[in-house]
């Protein structure tokens, strides 16, 4: 018998994030074909009303840890929390998001326990003997690796975008439980400010559907406006490429590539960007990727679906413009109302 | 202050990355090597921290130092001393056995005050070596750190970086600390600093003088196999003036179902 796969969910402002509901899809497939049940951990000062979504998401079991101590997040005491539910279930895997909590986390677990991680897994595979394997992508994106473990729990972090987020089945039940954290109050690490809410401006690049990414074709910091106005007729998230962040023109939490962040949106546009290779690490698991470059040679052109020669600066106003259109015209044989009411 | 800086040799993959026949990556022999540019940021604070407070900063490395030898980097740089743990006998490590090989030799510079890495080795992509260290050697730990302000010889005010914005955080001392971009400006290394560098110490511990077992240099994670991604398929070019260019594309995106 296996012992179940278990879960870290991150939550922000009362909801749970996106990778979240990524981590919860590959988890819960991961659990059907050990034949095991899927056990999540949830942490808060108040997240109990987190439970039904989880069971949702494809959770059979919620173990929440709630109280006043637990506001702020804390390395330690988060990390105590999933090891103690790893001595109290005995999983066959524990898988955490990649965002920067569970990879804060993951490497805690893994010293304490003398287990293998395997960080940016983007998928399971588990063999006829029931051996797990994880196929990670590394060397930016161009090379997928595939690993195992010594011996069980498998331990492993999410690389973005490595599930899709299903619907939610309403049906679905979980049992909640209850659990305190050892030694909350010993912490040698406080949070003076922790994450204020909000505080960013339009959306995160890790909860966007569609990234609009800005690079050094742009020209002038001001004509970000004009990918800032695209961004919000598309919903998406602003980044840019480490140029544009060197210059100062965005924060670095902007910047997708190698020494930046890892995305993966359906629609990713890349405007201005000329693509080295560090650019594309950031970005190359897209699912559909436009590129607008004033230069055809642009090695960015390569790794695009779409590609549009020409200045950004003009085209990037008509887009936004024929997206309004296309948004009160009757979509083409109605293909994506149905994919609004699956 | 002694504060540690742990470097991580990586492959410069700016051209490409070497294949060998049969789809396997090229042996390291092949590659071009650099430091992993996350170091520069950790080797940067450390300096800063040691010019106003006294005190040194040791850069450590556990592996096969190619060159262009990362350690020489890190003392033209301006660092005190280095550690370098590789010889022959030790098996390939995965990361767990790299940082057991790295707080042995933490432990015997003991005490050190600050410990620094960057925030992950660029390539492999592991970021497990902080955690993993502060975790063996009960340490407080925080990642992403984006800015430093030492309040007195045990306390460290910090800021790190998470999805949406920065945190601020307070960590007792001795911590273990990972670096994210925009820590600081990283210097480059100057013509003295080379010359300096050749003599300043290289300490070379064996895995008996680091306590290390043989269990605890067994790997618990093993790659099974590697093997290119292919690219994406021919890129459809959209011609036209940009009114064109724009409709066209959004026609072509609706008629996919590319559009969220």
């Amino acid at each position: 018998v296996n012992g179940p796969v278990l879960t870290l969910a991150e939550h922000h402002e009362g909801l749970l994030v996106r990778a979240t509901l990524e981590t919860l899809s590959v988890a819960r497939e991961l659990a059907d074909r050990l034949n095991a049940r899927l056990a999540a951990a949830v942490i808060g000062e108040s997240v109990r009303h987190l439970s039904p979504d989880l069971a949702r998401q494809g959770a059979d079991r919620v173990f929440v840890f709630e109280g006043p101590l637990l506001a702020a997040y804390a390395t330690e005491v988060w990390a105590r929390a999933v090891a103690a539910l790893i001595e109290e279930t005995a999983p066959s895997a524990v898988i955490l998001p990649g965002t920067t909590l569970g990879r804060d986390v993951a490497p805690r677990l893994a010293a304490r326990f003398g287990l293998g991680l395997a960080s940016e897994s983007a998928r399971f595979l588990v063999a006829s003997d029931g051996r797990i394997r994880a196929e990670r992508v590394v060397f930016g994106g161009r090379i997928v690796e595939t690993v195992s473990w010594e011996r069980r729990p498998i331990l492993a972090t999410l690389r973005a975008g490595a599930g899709c987020v299903r619907p939610g089945d309403p049906s679905r039940n979980a049992e909640t439980e209850m659990r305190a954290v050892a030694n909350q109050a010993r912490a040698r690490v406080v949070a003076l400010r922790p994450m204020a809410a909000g505080s960013a401006a339009g959306p995160d690049l890790s909860e966007a559907r569609v990234v609009v990414a800005a690079g050094r074709g742009l020209g002038a910091p001001e004509n970000l406006r004009v990918i800032e106005r695209l961004a919000k007729a598309l919903g998406a998230a602003v980044g840019g490429s480490r140029a544009v962040v060197d210059a100062g023109w965005l924060d670095h939490q902007r910047q997708i590539g190698q020494t930046g962040r890892t995305v993966a949106p359906d629609l990713y546009i890349a405007c201005g960007i000329s693509g080295a290779v560090q650019h594309l690490a950031g970005m190359n698991a897209s699912r559909t990727v436009v590129a607008i470059n004033r230069d055809a040679e642009a090695p960015i052109f390569a790794a695009a679906d779409f590609g549009l020669v020409g200045d950004v600066l003009e085209i990037a106003p008509r887009l936004s413009a024929a997206l309004a259109e296309a948004a009160i015209e009757p979509p083409p044989g109605g293909a994506s109302w149905k994919d609004g009411s699956a | 202050m002694r504060i540690l800086v742990g470097l991580k040799q990586v492959p410069d993959d700016t051209l490409g990355l070497p294949f060998a026949s049969g789809g396997q990556l090229a042996s390291s022999a092949q590659h071009s090597w650099m430091l992993s540019p996350f170091d520069r940021y950790a080797i940067e604070e450390a300096l800063r921290i040691r010019d106003a407070t006294g005190g040194e900063v040791v850069v450590a490395h556990v592996g096969p130092d190619n060159p262009p030898s990362v350690l020489t980097e890190g003392l033209a740089l301006g660092a005190d001393r280095a550690v370098h743990v590789w010889d022959a006998t030790l098996p390939s490590l995965d990361p767990l056995a790299t940082a057991r090989a790295l707080a042995g030799v933490i432990r015997r510079l003991a005490p050190v005050d600050l410990i620094l890495c960057g925030q992950r080795g660029v390539g492999e992509e592991h970021g497990q070596i902080p955690g993993l260290l502060a975790e063996l050697l009960d340490l407080p730990q925080v990642t992403f750190v984006v800015r430093t302000e030492l309040l007195d010889d045990h306390r460290l005010r910090v800021e790190r970086e998470v999805e949406c914005g920065r945190e601020i955080w307070e960590t007792s001392l001795p911590a273990v600390l990972s670096a994210q971009k925009g820590l600081n400006e990283p210097r480059q290394r100057s013509l003295k600093g080379v010359l300096g560098a050749k003599k300043k110490p290289i300490d070379r511990p064996g895995r008996a003088d680091l306590a290390l077992t043989d269990a605890d240099l067994e790997p618990q994670l093993r790659i099974d196999a590697v093997r290119p991604i292919p690219p994406r398929g021919a890129v459809r070019m959209i011609p036209g003036d940009p009114d064109t260019q724009a409709r066209e594309l959004v026609r072509l995106l609706r008629e996919e179902g590319r559009l969220p």
